[in-house]
């Protein structure tokens, strides 16, 4: 019980805390530091009671049932359907873990983001909200009756909407917005209509495990991949993510992408472990869903030149791994094998975390660069490594992370997804089960292409970001950023390199939450028996070791050589001009200029090129004509091929059309009384009839 | 323990002699004399005596870029058997991280090329990523088949097969997935006709180019890494072209050194009888490989 008050305190503290900065005057940061405050306790709090939830109640309470044991709580309301029933069980903490971490650590940045002077406007709109976001995202983790699940779900949606609009002068800002206010809306609505089914069905909206077989149970899981699919950005239905995390401010982007799509996942999650049975469909269409949005959300990364952007693509990838994680699990559950369970949602888990911290951590980070430059063309940056040294470390780490390369947390997660894809090869005939899935470990080949497409991306991304030369004024404005900024990335990369080197700290809530979901899973079954990750922290060891004793060793070889002073001497002048001596040898060229580096577009478009049929890049490869062409102008890009190449023409085409039949919104309030009326009269008279 | 020994002198001082066996072999066709063979060590003992110049546009990314390679690499020959003895470490799903080990070293390769801010360097590593966007998922096949075909989930398993031998039945995925992962290690290894080390045009190398601005013992690392995955990439697939033992372990080592020098000469010999595919065709050779590994990974759960 006590987990579960302190969890209250931390949403009461969320969403309260962004008030006052409504109220006082914005020419004093006194609003701005009371949000981070308060946002900061609730952080805390929150995290206390996961503790407390996890550890037991050691603190004398009556209530024991923090051992393993939801904490739970029912109150009446006033609302005629539903209840008020909130509980905590380990699949609810594995969740809100980021929820409390993530918000904390990004109202503390937020604190550095911007300077007093440039906030006044934005403040009033995007501390409120930004606070009240992650409030109802505890709520819905906690939620155990539809209604509340729903109400607490609207809220998060609409909260979302402010914090991302909250720097709403641009005309973008406002467009990004109203498309994602529609998706979320689509979304909700498909919501709307599973819960309904589910109240018909078992006769209550308690989210509890059904005892009967379900008969519309499909119908069930089809709603709820597509309203929580929404939100989590299952492609096609991402259309909303890239341009909303983009113009988002960029504590709001970390938060949206690290934290709120993961709502999404945990509807999934949940909705299918409330249902008794897992046809082989379900498992199936998660597993290719998840390899199409991994391989498509990374492949449409690596043609964007907006940082943020690309970054949004790269999350939806990112889902698409978590889908494969949780097609594998259900594929389990139809199979009866314990096995892909335990390995399939623990990295879909394990995955949920990593993800949570190294991609708040990219927005963070590259909302430093983006702030300072302002400007989110990575081709007019550069150089920025050599100007914000912390700055670029702290990318580095995320983006290595991202990449899942070993030895960070990444790679400790994918890695139990690959051995979960790899047994149902079903290597030394341990096979059986109802269906023989040896067609599921070709999702192993397509992680593989995600991993790989996802360095080219990440290379692509920091080399144009902080490698090389400054292309323009803009990138040497950046500067690195202030302590405020810094402490938050600081933690989460911190975060990254532990769980990558000590993963077992993860896995034991994430296996309970595994169990929790799948409750029939033998108690000698468990991950760290099938899957030994006792190799991580001597990986990490030995390869720090091997580097360090060959950089020593070039070290010592360098001091005794001829002429290595001088050279040091040398290569320190001039820093940062290219063409300055010695600059970068161009293969001969006597004057190259930044101008002439690689762009990040120019990087990527060989696999732009490669995966045209699915990218359809728009300005193609025009020829310069002429045998002295004077200037000539060169326009790339890849719009999204859902959003702007099939959703915005039909709405355009249907635009031209309804004008027409505006004439019956007239803007006169008896003119709407009336058409309530008829419609009234109208539903009358049409049950009258059914009658 | 003798072997584990044995495992790491071979794979810290043989790698270099790979090299010289090949260039010799193309000197041999091309009616040259040749380098040595060990010119490969003395190229690399001059270049770790050598200083160092770092261009004014580089950070340390650009000099942790071979550092971190030749740790990435060195560890993956750490999981990989060498001939009919174990590897020093191995567990299972092991395989995974041989795969990573050498995406983080792409990842540092290529990013220390984009450090120096050259556009010869950039179209490097861009060719770099490229390619292996294809040859990883080959490379992903081909473990999907020996996993399945051996029952085991570490490279050691995997790759040492059933005592008896394979059965007759697993040949054809087998022969498959070996043509496919030596196309795949042609390409990693940066051979013809994938790239040709000994050009002398920027503009159509990969992996040379990417290391322009390396000097000194940086280049002797990179070099150094370079030949150490060759030998690791060659290891491996001696296993399927060449599963033999004897049961003695001093003529299994020396077996097993032998077809690997073997190995270099006839990649010496594709160096010298092909010309390097043009780099707009190279994605086809790899979809080639990618599709050999995924025909073998078919035929075998058909």
């Amino acid at each position: 019980m006590l987990s579960l008050i302190l969890v209250f305190a931390a949403i009461a503290a969320f969403a309260l805390g962004g008030l006052p900065s409504c109220i006082i005057s914005p020419r004093t940061s006194a609003g701005r530091v009371l949000a981070a405050v308060f946002s900061l306790a609730g952080g805390l709090l929150g995290l206390a009671g996961l503790a407390v939830f996890a550890f037991g109640s050691s603190l004398g309470e009556a209530f024991t049932l923090a051992q393993g044991g939801p904490a739970s709580l029912d109150l009446a309301w006033v609302l005629p359907w539903g209840s008020f029933s909130v509980a905590l069980d380990p699949l609810s903490a594995v969740f809100l873990a980021p929820v409390f971490a993530i918000p904390a650590l990004g109202s503390l940045y937020g604190l550095g983001y911007r300077s007093d002077r440039e906030d006044r406007g934005v403040r009033r709109l995007l501390d409120p909200f930004y606070g009240i976001l992650a409030a109802s995202m505890a709520l819905v983790l906690i939620a155990r009756d539809g209604v509340l699940f729903l109400i607490a779900w609207e809220v998060m949606a609409m909260a979302a909407f402010f914090a991302a609009t909250s720097e709403d002068e641009g005309d973008e800002v406002r467009r990004a917005g109203w498309v994602y206010l529609i998706a979320t809306h689509i979304g909700t609505l498909c919501l709307f209509a599973m819960f309904s089914l589910w109240n018909a069905e078992t006769g209550s909206f308690a989210l509890l495990p059904s005892q009967g077989i379900l008969a519309s149970g499909g119908i069930l899981f089809v709603l709820a991949v597509a309203g929580f699919g929404f939100k989590a950005g299952l492609m096609p239905l991402h259309v909303w993510l890239p341009a909303a995390h983009a113009n988002a401010p960029s504590q709001v982007s970390g938060v949206m992408s690290g934290v709120m799509l993961k709502l999404g996942i945990y509807g999934i999650i949940r909705v299918c472990s409330l249902m008794p049975i897992a046809p082989a469909w379900w498992g199936t269409t998660l597993l290719v869903a998840g390899a199409v949005t991994g391989i498509a959300g990374i492949a449409f990364a690596i043609g964007q030149s907006d940082i943020k952007r690309m970054l949004a693509y790269s999350s939806i990838e990112n889902i698409g791994i978590i889908a494969m994680g949780m097609g594998l699990a259900l594929l389990g559950r139809t199979n009866e094998r314990w096995d892909w369970i335990l390995l399939g949602l623990g990295a879909a888990l394990f995955h949920v975390w990593n993800h949570a911290l190294f991609k708040s951590l990219l927005f963070f980070a590259s909302g430093g660069v983006v702030h300072a430059a302002e400007t989110r063309d990575m081709d007019a940056l550069g150089g920025i490594a050599r100007r914000a040294p912390a700055l670029a470390g702290l990318f580095l780490v995320a983006s290595l992370a991202i990449c899942a390369l070993p030895p960070l947390n990444g790679f400790a997660g994918e890695w139990l997804l690959y051995l979960g894809l790899f047994r149902t090869l079903d290597i030394g005939g341990v096979g059986g089960g109802i269906i023989s899935a040896p067609v599921a470990a070709v999702a192993a080949v397509a992680l593989a292409l995600i991993g790989s497409l996802a360095v080219a991306a990440f290379v692509r991304l920091y080399g144009a970001v902080f490698l090389g030369s400054p292309r323009s004024g803009q990138a040497e404005m950046v500067h690195e950023p202030r302590a405020a900024m810094l402490i938050p990335m600081a933690i989460l990369a911190a975060a990254c390199l532990a769980l990558g080197v000590f993963p077992r700290i993860a896995l034991i809530p994430i296996e309970a939450a595994v169990r929790s979901w799948a409750p029939t899973i033998p108690a000698g079954a468990s991950i760290a028996n099938i899957a030994s990750l006792w190799w991580t922290a001597p990986l990490g060891t030995v390869l720090a070791a091997i580097a360090l004793t060959m950089a020593l060793l070039t070290r010592s070889f360098r001091r005794r050589a001829r002429g290595a002073a001088a050279t040091r001497a040398a290569s320190t002048a001039a820093p940062g001009a290219i063409s300055g001596a010695p600059g970068t040898w161009d293969c001969g060229y006597a004057r190259p200029t930044p101008r002439m580096q690689y762009t990040g577009s120019s990087f990527g478009a060989s696999i732009v090129h490669m995966l045209a049929f699915v990218l359809w890049p728009r300005g193609g490869r025009e020829k310069a004509k002429g045998f002295f062409p004077a200037s000539w102008r060169h326009e790339a890009s890849v719009p999204d091929a859902i959003l702007d190449r099939a959703i915005m023409p039909v709405v355009e085409w249907g635009g031209s059309y309804l004008p027409r039949i505006r004439v019956f919104q007239r803007g006169q309030t008896h003119m709407y009384v009336l058409y309530v009326l008829i419609i009234t009269i109208a539903l009358l008279v049409f049950s009258w009839m059914g009658a | 323990m003798i072997d584990t020994v044995v495992h790491l002198l071979l794979l810290l001082l043989l790698p270099p002699l790979l090299l010289g066996v090949i260039n010799k072999t193309k000197a041999l066709f091309a009616g040259r004399v040749g380098a040595p063979f060990l010119q490969s060590y003395y190229d690399l003992w001059k270049l770790f005596r050598k200083g160092m110049v770092f261009s004014s546009a580089t950070t340390w990314i650009f000099r942790a870029g071979p550092l971190v390679t030749f740790a990435a690499v060195l560890m993956a020959g750490l999981l990989v058997p060498l001939g009919p003895f174990d590897a020093p470490v191995a567990f299972a799903g092991d395989l995974i991280l041989f795969a990573y080990l050498f995406g983080l070293a792409r990842f540092f390769t290529t990013a220390a090329a984009l450090d120096t801010g050259s556009a010869f360097e950039g179209m490097g590593a861009a060719r770099e990523v490229t390619f292996s966007c294809l040859s990883e998922p080959a490379l992903f096949f081909g473990f999907l088949v020996l996993a399945k075909q051996y029952g085991s989930l570490s490279l050691t398993g995997m790759l040492h097969g059933p005592a008896g031998g394979m059965p007759a039945s697993v040949v054809a995925p087998i022969v498959l997935v070996a043509i496919g992962l030596f196309i795949v290690m042609l390409a990693e290894t940066c051979r013809i006709p994938v790239d040709d080390p000994n050009t002398h045009l920027e503009l159509t190398m990969i992996h040379e180019v990417m290391v322009l601005d390396h000097s000194g013992p940086l280049l002797g690392t990179v070099l150094y890494s370079a030949s150490i995955r060759l030998f690791v990439l060659g290891s491996v697939l001696l296993h399927l072209v060449a599963p033999f033992q004897f049961g003695d372990p001093l003529l299994d080592w020396l077996a097993f050194v032998a077809e690997l020098l073997a190995l270099s000469v006839a990649i010496g010999v594709i160096e010298s009888i092909m010309a390097r595919l043009r780099m707009r065709r190279v994605p086809y050779l790899l979809t080639g490989a990618l599709l050999l590994c995924g025909s073998g990974f078919i035929l075998l759960v058909r």
